[in-house]
């Protein structure tokens, strides 16, 4: 059987990450660990939220949206109905799921910015309508996890394969887990006439019709997809935060989101480890609050894809660092009120000025560059 | 039935201040093409010039009321020559995060100067009522309406009477053409940056005085003034207007004659009206309706 | 008779695309000339480059002067260029192209080149206020040569104004322009696909292949060479 090198190379590269991943945790400090744990739930959200703008091209301001949607399906198995965390993590991706390609079907006739508004409205709309329906979500006091018997290694470590794990640790175990399963299953799916159609979408509507892509299937399909991948994100993140009320999602995450996958370039799914590694140039230590800004959060996401680059690994995983760090390295350069962000908008707009495919397209000359020389010296 | 004028006339007044910041909105699509995410901060930044220059170093409102509003008039072309030209022919994704970044810089700027300390401004109107046929009417919400409706009224009389008005005009349906009559494309479009920049400050100023002055004041207004654009048609002026005051109206009736709304479904309900117009008629009230027929 | 415009070894690309390989031609001033060509022959983007939309290299030089800068400056240097397409605004009404066409103007008394408008068109004083999109193909492409005519330019660039009209309509936009040149002296360069009707009008003629001028000459000499006319002029 014939293997082609792309995936041949793909392949590799994954084991790398894998190969990092795993080792990681040995090198930095516990709360390190939790950081970069947060890195793999926004790797999550961010490969979903990929397959929705970088493959077909539709602009979604409001997948906070449906990281609450997951994150409030995980809060509620759990605490109401005794679901071991694991086990919600699948339910919560497939009813977020759901609720995308409910939204993805109307959605089909809107288009760049009247897209990006009615998400935004969504994004928006969030809170408050959680806030709304008390009875089930617990309303403005949100719904507690911790300590819950569900919630593994919450109170005490876990074993796993002969290992001990506290709960940072298996944070970010699990949260990798999920991210690399994501990524696998995201690969499979764009690599076939699936991400080819979604590609056809992104590049000429007419065109991918004149062709006979079913347009409303394949555009509703997306966003199916990538709510079901930030609905996984968002029950990751319930775990993670042992905590959710409808601060949990605000605005500012889903306009991350967006912001991540288009800093980080938006491409096609194969990458540079050495990109990627790159990236993870963790810099500052606290977490921004997101009730100092929530609408950032969501902001932070979009950010989060756009800085990885929209398709690449190395791109997203960039991405999702830039969504961690880049807050808290705003906050280092100065912690007056309102500076941090401040530099995050700079940041932000100077990328979008000097890096205009993202960092996967600086990834990306940067390999065109080294494949030339490759080519040179092998004589061809 | 008294009651009811009442809400009538107080939806007319958030109306005026909706209309003016959607109105900058529009301005902005139709010229640029871009959806400008970062309006309403621009419009609280210009409030905190007025309010910096009323309470801190005691000018009396309607000469701070006018150097605001040239300062923000200066302050649009600039943030167009320097955030916006250089990505303007770039991706809507690109054009988008960019608005988001400046959104960004705005809020954390104001955060950083006036630090996030509510504050109060007075407004140029007194606060009491007058009585037309039976009804007790706040002097402040006609004040409102006055202003507002008056300012979008004078850039209407700019933009259909003056040269430089049609100008602006041109450049937005058609850029090449207008360039080939001699019309400095990229000069209208920062015009049009300023003249929004002025909107919203009127839209800001106007707001101030029935709320608390703090860094997210306009963030809700926003996306009222989104509905309201969505709702008239995002590259209709005239809709603009008309879809803030039936906004302005409408929320208020409904918040007070329907209780499953109240007050607190308010915003849902507005973002209900985006969803539902974008779904059913992209175009809007007065819209053109697009076709493509795919 | 001077050279109004002069093009000398004039290169544009779009992209990859070479259009024009060096072009070279002259227009005298008071004469209308013509230049004819195939379909992507460079006619389009030759007007293009006078008129500074499209980037390019080699001399241009208007009224002895070189010209530079985008369309904005070349229109105030009193070149019109009414481009393929009429270019008319159709949002706004006839009045309002009209006025556009004097932006460049200093002098803002209009009233007297409106009523000359109205002599050539007289449609245009009944219907002033009338969207330009709801006239028919003939009707804009005579209010964009008014708004052209408005401006009072010392040339005026035609691209393809037979472009989906009426025979009928042709000659009588042709008819006007033989017209403002005989009577106004107004210097016009027009780029045609219908070259027989070019020729009529235009004292002399330029024919474009692949970017380059391959014949030029007196149109009386154009019309009797049947080689030129079979090979380039498609008659």
């Amino acid at each position: 059987m014939r293997v082609r090198r792309s995936t041949l190379r793909a392949l590799a590269l994954f084991a790398v990450l894998t190969a990092v991943v795993v080792v990681l945790p040995h090198f930095v400090s516990d709360f390190r660990a939790q950081q970069f744990a947060y890195v793999g739930i926004y790797l999550t959200a961010l490969i979903g939220l990929n397959v929705l703008t970088g493959y077909t091209g539709q602009i979604s301001l409001g997948h906070g949206a449906f990281m609450a949607v997951g994150g409030y399906t995980t809060a509620i198995l759990m605490a109401d109905h005794g679901v071991k965390d694991v086990w919600t993590i699948p339910i919560a991706a497939a009813v977020a799921g759901v609720a995308g390609l409910l939204f993805g079907l109307p959605a089909v006739r809107l288009s760049g910015l009247y897209l990006a508004l009615a998400t935004f409205a969504i994004a928006v709309a969030t809170p408050t309508v959680i806030k709304r329906f008390d009875g089930f979500t617990g309303g403005g006091s949100g719904i507690n996890l911790f300590g819950k018997p569900e919630l593994t290694a919450s109170l005490t470590p876990v074993e796993i394969f002969g290992l001990k794990l506290n709960f940072n640790n298996w944070l970010y175990a699990l949260s990798w887990t999920v991210a690399l399963i994501a990524y696998v299953l995201a690969w499979l799916l764009l690599r076939g006439r699936t991400g080819r159609a979604f590609r056809a979408v992104r590049d000429s509507e007419t065109a991918a019709v004149s062709s006979g892509v079913n347009l409303a299937l394949y555009k509703t399909l997306a966003f199916g997809i990538s709510a079901a991948f930030a609905g996984a994100a968002g029950a990751l993140f319930a775990i993670a935060t042992t905590f959710v009320n409808p601060d949990t999602f605000p605005v500012a995450l889903s306009i991350f989101l967006l912001v991540g996958v288009v800093v980080g370039g938006l491409g096609s799914l194969a990458g540079l480890i050495a990109g990627a590694a790159g990236a993870l140039f963790a810099i500052a230590t606290t977490f921004v609050n997101p009730d100092t800004f929530p609408v950032a959060l969501s902001i932070f996401l979009l950010v989060g894809v756009v800085v990885g680059g929209l398709g690449s690994l190395a791109g997203l995983i960039a991405g999702a660092v830039f969504i961690q760090f880049m807050p808290l390295w705003a906050q280092s350069v100065s912690s007056s009120a309102g500076a941090p962000t401040v530099v995050y908008g700079v940041f932000l707009i100077l990328v979008m000025f000097v890096l205009p495919g993202g960092f996967a397209g600086l990834l990306g000359r940067l390999e065109s560059l080294t494949r030339r020389g490759y080519d040179r010296s092998s004589g061809s | 039935m008294a009651d009811f004028v009442q809400q009538v006339v107080s939806g007319l007044a958030s109306g005026g201040v909706y209309g003016s910041l959607a109105l900058a909105l529009v301005l902005i699509h139709r010229a640029t093409g871009v959806i400008n995410f970062a309006q309403g901060e621009m419009a609280t930044f210009s409030t905190y010039i007025l309010w910096t220059l009323t309470a801190n170093h005691g000018w009396s409102y309607w000469p701070a009321f006018v150097v605001t509003l040239l300062v923000s008039f200066a302050g649009g072309i600039g943030i167009h020559e320097l955030v916006i030209r250089p990505v303007e022919r770039g991706s809507v994704l690109r054009i988008v995060i960019v608005t988001i970044g400046l959104l960004l810089l705005i809020n954390g700027a104001m955060t950083w100067i006036w630090t996030g300390e509510v504050r109060y401004v007075q407004g140029p109107f007194p606060t009491r009522t007058i009585d037309i046929g039976g009804v007790a009417i706040s002097l402040q919400d006609i004040g409102t309406i006055a202003v507002s409706i008056g300012t979008v009224g004078l850039l209407w009389l700019f933009f259909q009477f003056t040269r430089v008005g049609l100008a602006m005009r041109a450049a937005a349906v058609n850029p090449a053409e207008a360039r080939l009559v001699g019309v400095r494309v990229t000069w209208m479009l920062g015009l049009g940056w300023g003249l929004a920049a002025v909107l919203g400050a009127v839209s800001g100023m106007l707001t101030a005085p029935s709320t608390i002055l703090d860094p997210s004041m306009m963030q809700v207004v926003l996306i009222y003034a989104f509905a309201a654009a969505v709702l008239g048609g995002i590259d209709s002026p005239v809709g603009a207007v008309v879809g803030g005051l039936l906004i302005g109206v409408g929320l208020n009736l409904l918040g007070a004659y329907v209780d499953f709304i109240g007050s607190s479904l308010q915003l849902p309900a507005a973002l209900a009206i985006i969803l539902v117009v974008l779904m059913v008629r992209p175009a809007g009230i007065f819209g053109r309706r697009e076709v493509k027929k795919v | 008779m001077s050279a109004l415009l002069e093009l000398k070894g004039v290169e544009a690309r779009y992209g990859p695309v070479q259009a024009l390989r060096g072009v070279t031609l002259e227009v005298p001033e008071g004469s209308i000339v013509a230049v004819l060509g195939a379909n992507g022959a460079g006619k389009t983007t030759a007007l293009r480059a006078v008129s500074g939309t499209v980037r390019r290299t080699g001399e241009i030089l208007f009224a002895g002067k070189p010209l530079r800068g985008g369309p904005e400056s070349v229109a105030k240097a009193g070149i019109a260029h009414v481009p393929e397409g009429r270019g008319t605004f159709t949002e706004l009404s006839v009045l309002e192209n009209l006025k556009l066409g004097a932006y460049t103007r200093r002098d803002r008394d209009l009233t007297s080149d409106m009523a000359r408008m109205a002599e050539y068109f007289p449609w245009i004083s009944e219907r002033g206020g009338q969207r330009a999109g709801t006239l028919s193909g003939g009707e804009q492409q005579m209010l964009a040569l008014a708004r052209a005519l408005m401006g009072r330019p010392r040339l005026l660039m035609l691209d393809e104004p037979s472009l989906g009209l009426a025979p009928m309509i042709v000659r009588e936009i042709f008819r006007i322009v033989r017209e403002l040149n005989e009577k106004n002296g107004l210097t016009v360069l027009v780029v045609e696909q219908d070259a027989r009707i070019a020729l009529d009008v235009a004292a002399s003629a330029y024919v474009l292949e692949v970017g380059r001028v391959v014949v030029s000459g007196p149109s009386s000499e154009m019309r009797e060479d049947e080689a030129v006319r079979r090979s380039y002029l498609g008659y």
